[in-house]
Order: structure tokens, then sequence, then C-alpha cells
């Protein structure tokens, strides 16, 4: 039996983190994530979680701790967005080049400049290839789902790399909606008990982060890579195991209404559930149109998704995130890049949308799948790089 | 999505029209549906227009964009009406639903030609004699309810209460007050 | 897991410490740093009073100590870099190109 409740996306974040009652949270507030470390260090005054809650003057330093706990032995946890993640760049590297399973809540914001406190993906999306997994939330029951999951992914002794679990800010960290949590010891006996093989304060001879000499580094980054595509079943398997428990099930992209679809939008995070609705729309037309929601980006299924577009005519990649290389954004790259090797493959163009905070109604979906429309009847892409909700574009 | 009702709020930075929304959306996941509530957020401050949004369903909306065409508009200030487009793609099946001392007459000139239902409710009077202050938020909700018909009347009010016993278990006279805002509000709604 | 002991640069990928981790403690004892040197210091017991000034200028701790007496050099971590040589009042040190 799961409990009926209704939780903001960041709510829901904080109550997964009280039932995991890590040994170490680090955090420095940002908006729009700011309401995580609060709710949580409410439960750490009301001693609902034994968590040694470290306020710490950066995040820089909230990396930093969480790298140094976790080496020390413990399940270490934090949160930040946008400017918050840039200035822990550095340190996400250390975390996943010293192979340390952290766990870190992003909501999404964009990285300004000018500043702006609103969604878009620039943020993660430019961590992209720091070495951690990274997983997206179209809602807060899945922002608190892959919460969850990702300490069992991250800890899993194939893996041993840190996980954020994304989301986007204000459209689902400030958005009320209705959630299933489960029991609290549900939640605890599923992610157990951290016993990491070693540790700083296991009692034996070790050092954690040593200078790496060219000697090694290389053989370092190969295994690392390899953990990267061994994550994959992993992830699988945790899901499984999770389904099991909650009855949700997660892959490693979710297919909606795809099985004889047309043309289709693959897209992340809140705007998957805009264009399932719209989506449903279209279908009740008879229009032949289906979603692949990426709910895993690191590692990229790069197989999977092949196979899951090989049929379709003509597909939009939606990036809320520019990557400024006059080529698309990072999403769209990717996918395009995936389906390469297929014997006919669909016809790829990329809209970057939403930039900022710029609202994504089911008008500007309308306007991508009409799109694709046109791709198909002329087995041509035209434009490929486009943008949707730019005024006068 | 069946009988999806979505409600969009207009206030002041500082009147609650978040918390009302929040509220609304409470009292409908209480009587089993789901919901959403949401603020529009950006710089804003105490006084300066902001926007709140609500879906109520039977079924899980996966939109989650803003609403362009609400089935109801709650405006929590009267004095946005010239300063808002507070009737944008109300649909006219619809209603609009203002806290002001003036009548749904006196106001409709207002709205730009607007021919759906306009309703007029003084929640800060009401606010002020039970509650003992003016905040509209309780009265505003139970016109809400009582317009939109969104939640079983009866319903409604045994989960507020409930809910304020919970909220309020050392206060009694704040619970006490709020429901009679709340009755009052639901039988001194005026509409057009 | 391997212990630095048993490490050497013909590891596979697959048998290298993940993380770069380093398992088992004075591990800079293992590492002939001595071979580093180009110039060694010799030194003569004979002139040594034992005044305890140099070993603690050795950034190696290679100047063995004993019951308040100093013993030969530990050539394999010495680097030669000749400040215990500048620092002896006695001549006792003698610092010099090493034929290898």
């Amino acid at each position: 039996m799961s409990i009926r409740e209704r939780l903001s996306g960041n709510e829901a974040v904080a109550v997964a983190l009280k039932q995991i009652d890590p040994d170490v949270v680090a955090a420095y507030p940002i908006t729009p994530s700011t309401e995580v470390p609060q709710y949580f260090a409410q439960f750490v005054a009301d001693g609902q979680v034994n968590t040694e809650f470290v306020t710490v003057e950066s995040e820089h330093s909230a990396m930093s701790a969480c790298i140094t706990a976790t080496a020390a032995g413990g399940r270490s946890a934090t949160i930040t967005s946008a400017c918050g993640l840039a200035l822990m760049w550095e340190l996400l590297y250390v975390a996943s080049g010293s192979r340390l399973p952290v766990t870190l809540a992003v909501v999404n914001r964009a990285l300004s400049g000018p500043i702006n406190i609103n969604n878009d993906h620039s943020d993660s999306m430019g961590a992209r290839d720091s070495g951690w997994i990274q997983l997206y939330s179209e809602n807060n029951q899945e922002a608190y789902d892959n919460y969850i999951m990702s300490l069992r992914i991250a800890e899993h002794k194939d893996v041993l790399l840190p996980v954020m679990t994304c989301q986007d800010g204000f459209i689902t960290s400030h958005a009320i909606e209705n959630i299933e949590l489960l029991e609290d010891e549900k939640v605890k006996k599923f992610v157990g008990e951290y016993k990491p093989e070693h540790s700083l304060l296991s009692g034996e001879k070790i050092s954690i982060g040593p200078y790496d000499t060219p000697m090694f580094y290389f053989e370092h980054q190969y295994q690392r890579a390899r953990a990267m595509v061994d994550s994959k079943k992993v992830i699988l398997d945790v899901s499984k195991e999770f389904a099991a428990l909650s009855g949700r099930e997660y892959g490693l992209f979710e297919e909606y209404k795809m099985e004889d679809a047309e043309r289709a939008i693959v897209v992340l995070n809140s705007t998957a559930g805009t264009a399932k609705a719209v989506c449903d729309e279209l279908r009740a037309n008879g229009e032949k149109v289906g979603i692949l929601k990426l709910r895993v980006y690191r590692p990229f299924p790069m197989e999977e998704i092949a196979k899951a577009l090989a049929h379709v005519k003509a597909v939009a990649v939606m990036d809320k995130a520019e990557s400024f290389s006059a080529m698309g954004g990072p999403v769209f790259n990717d996918v395009r890049s995936a389906c390469y090797e297929l014997k006919t493959r669909p016809h790829i163009i990329n809209y970057i949308y939403g930039l900022g905070g710029r609202d994504v109604p089911t008008t500007d979906i309308k306007i991508v799948f009409d799109a694709l429309k046109e791709v198909v009847k002329n087995d041509k892409p035209g434009e490929i790089y486009r943008h949707v909700g730019v005024r006068g574009v | 999505m069946s009988k999806m009702v979505e409600v969009r709020w207009h206030g002041r930075g500082g009147q609650g029209a978040k918390t009302a929304s929040l509220l609304l959306a409470d009292a409908a996941f209480n009587t089993g549906k789901f919901v959403q509530g949401f603020p529009e957020y950006g710089p804003e401050r105490m006084g300066a227009p902001i926007t709140a949004y609500n879906r109520i369903s039977d079924e899980r909306c996966p939109i989650h964009s803003n609403i362009y065409e609400p089935d109801y508009v709650v405006v929590v200030d009267a004095t946005l009406l010239s300063a808002v487009d507070v009737t944008g793609g109300l649909k006219k099946e619809g209603a609009i639903i203002i806290n002001s001392a003036k009548s749904p007459e006196e106001l409709k000139p207002l709205l730009e030609g607007y021919e759906g239902g306009v309703y007029t409710i003084d929640a800060g009077k009401i606010a002020e004699e039970e509650i003992g202050r003016n905040i509209p938020n309780t009265p505003m909700l139970g016109a809400v309810v009582k317009v939109s018909g969104v939640i079983p009347e009866a319903e409604f009010f045994k989960d507020m209460e409930a809910s304020m016993h919970h909220k309020f278990a050392n206060k009694p006279h704040v619970i006490e007050g709020n429901m009679k805002a709340l009755r009052r509000s639901m039988q001194e709604v005026k509409g057009l | 897991m391997i212990y630095v002991k048993d490490a050497n640069l013909n590891l596979p990928w697959n048998e290298v410490n993940i993380g770069g981790n380093i398992y088992g403690g004075g591990t800079s004892l293992d590492v002939n740093t001595g071979d580093w040197r180009l110039f060694i210091p010799a030194w003569i017991e004979e002139k040594c009073k034992h005044c305890m000034l140099c070993f603690p200028t050795c950034a190696d701790s290679s100047i063995p100590v004993k019951n308040e007496k100093r013993e030969d050099f530990d050539f394999k971590h010495c680097k030669g870099c000749g400040v215990c040589y500048k620092v002896c009042p006695f001549d006792a040190i003698t610092w010099e190109k090493e034929d290898k």
C-alpha cells in the first residue's frame, strides 16, 4: 500500500531524502532548489533523520564535503541548480573520477547570463560529460522515484559513479501534484545500508584521490567509461526491482504510442507530459504520432534509441538548452548520431525550446508535429536546427 | 481527460493568491481528485501582479504549461481589472470571480466584453468580520468552490473542517471563524 | 584490488585499482627515489659531532637517527639536494657529482 499525497517536486525530493536518511547532506541554497535543503534542515532539527547536515559556504564546498564523506565510507547527498552546479564543476569530475557514488538532486534552471532564475536544461546539459549518470524526471513522482533509485545505481559495484537526478525548476519543483509515496520502511529496505568495499574509515591503509600519472590515468578513465556503459544494465535491474516494489515501471526511456508512429518527438523532463497530451489529441484525429521520453541521458542509450526510432519517418528532438555549437542542442546531436548506422533512418530535426522559463504550451508541440508533417511530405528535413517559442522566428 | 477544470488566479504579491491556489488544490485532492497547483514565478515583489494556476481532474494531467484558456478566473484584487487582461482566454461557458464589494453589474463593463459568468464576493469584508483580519483566501476559496462546482459542497466542508482541526488544533476560534467565512462566502457570492 | 607492492606498469586496465585508489600504506618507501640523484652526499663519521643540525633539514627523511646519534644516509631515498652539506658546521658532509 502506497501513501496518496500531494507534494511539490521539491517536497518530493526532500521526503525521499528523509526516508533514505543519508549519513551526510551538505548543501548551499539556490533558487529553485532552495526548498529541498530547507525542508531537510527542518527534518534534521526535528530529529526525524540522523543525518549530519553540513551548512557549507558554497556549492564547491558542498560537493567537496560529499566527496570526502563518501570517501570516508558514508552515504552523502546534495542538491543544487544552475550557477550552483556550475560552481561544483571541478568537483563533479573529482567525484566521478574517484568513483564515489554521491547523489545529487538537480532542479534545472537556466545557467546565466543574463541572469535568469527560471527553467531550462543548460545547467545539467553542460555537466553531461562529467562522468555522472543523469536521470530526468517528468514530474514530482518521477523525481521522487528516480532519486530513490539513484542511490542503488550509484552504489552498485559494477557502477560506482555518482548520479544526478534532474527535474524542471518551478514547473515541477514548485507545482503541487498528486504523488504516491512509499512507506519509510520500504524505502529504507530498498536502499539498504551503504557498505563500500573500501573506505578511509575502514581501518585499512588506503589513499583515495591521489595524483594519477600518465602510467595509470588512461586505464582509470577507461574503467570509468566502461562503468558508464555497464551502468545501463544496472539501471534496468534496479528499475525492475523498484517496479516490483512500487508498481511503477521505468526503462532507459519511455515509448509513448510509438509502435506505429510515423512522426515522433524526443523530449525529456516536464515537456514530455505536455507532448503526451498533444500526442493523444492528434491520435484522436488519426495522426500517427508518438513521444520518446528520455529518462536516462547518461549513459546515452544509443542502440536502444536507434531501434526505437528505426521505423519512424521524421523525428524532432527537442532541446531545452542551446549548445551554441551552430549544429543544434546536445540531445539532438546524440540522438542523430545514434541513428547513423540504421539502414533506413528517419529524418531528424532539432528544436530548441523553452529557454529561461519560456512557457511551453501545447501549441508549441503542435507546431513541431506540423513541421514534421512537412518533413515527411517533402521527404527532406529542410532546416535542421530550429527554434520554437522565440518571438519573430 | 474528461472533466478537467482549469483555474487561473490573479492577485498581487503578498495577498495570498498562490496560497489560495494551493488551498484549492488541497481541497480537491482531499475529495479524491488529481490536482495541480502552481504559481508563475518571476522577480515579483509585494504588490506586483502575480498569477497562479490550478488543474483539477479525475485522471493525472500530464500537461505542464501555464493555463491559456481557463474555465474560471479568480481575481483576488479588483484593482487588477484595469491593469491585467484578466479575462484573456477565459471560456465563455466559464466565469470570473472577483473579490469586490461592488456588484457584478458594476464590474462587467471593465471586463472588455467578456460574455461568461461574472461573480463578485466581498471577501475582504467577510474575512475581517469572521477571521478578524483582511486575508481574503478562505472566502475566495469558498466562492470558487460554489461557482465552479468542482468539488461537492458537503465533502468540501467536511474536509476543510478536518484539515483546519489538524492545522489549528490549539486555536478553536480560528477554525470557527474560517468555517463561518467559508459558509458566508458561498451564500454571499453574487452572480450575473 | 591490488596492493601497491604488487603493482607494476604492465597491469591491464581491469587489474588497476578503480579511482586510482592506493592500498597499503607507506608507499613512498618502496619507490627508489635515490635513483633521481645527480649529486651525492657522504658522511664523514670521524668529523661528525652528532649536533643534529642536518637531519631536520632533510626533505626526504634520509638521515636516520638512533639513540641521539645520526647514522649513514638512506641512499634509496636521498635525492642529493645538498642541504645537509650546506648546514653542517663541521665539514662532516661532502657533496659531489655522483658517478653512476
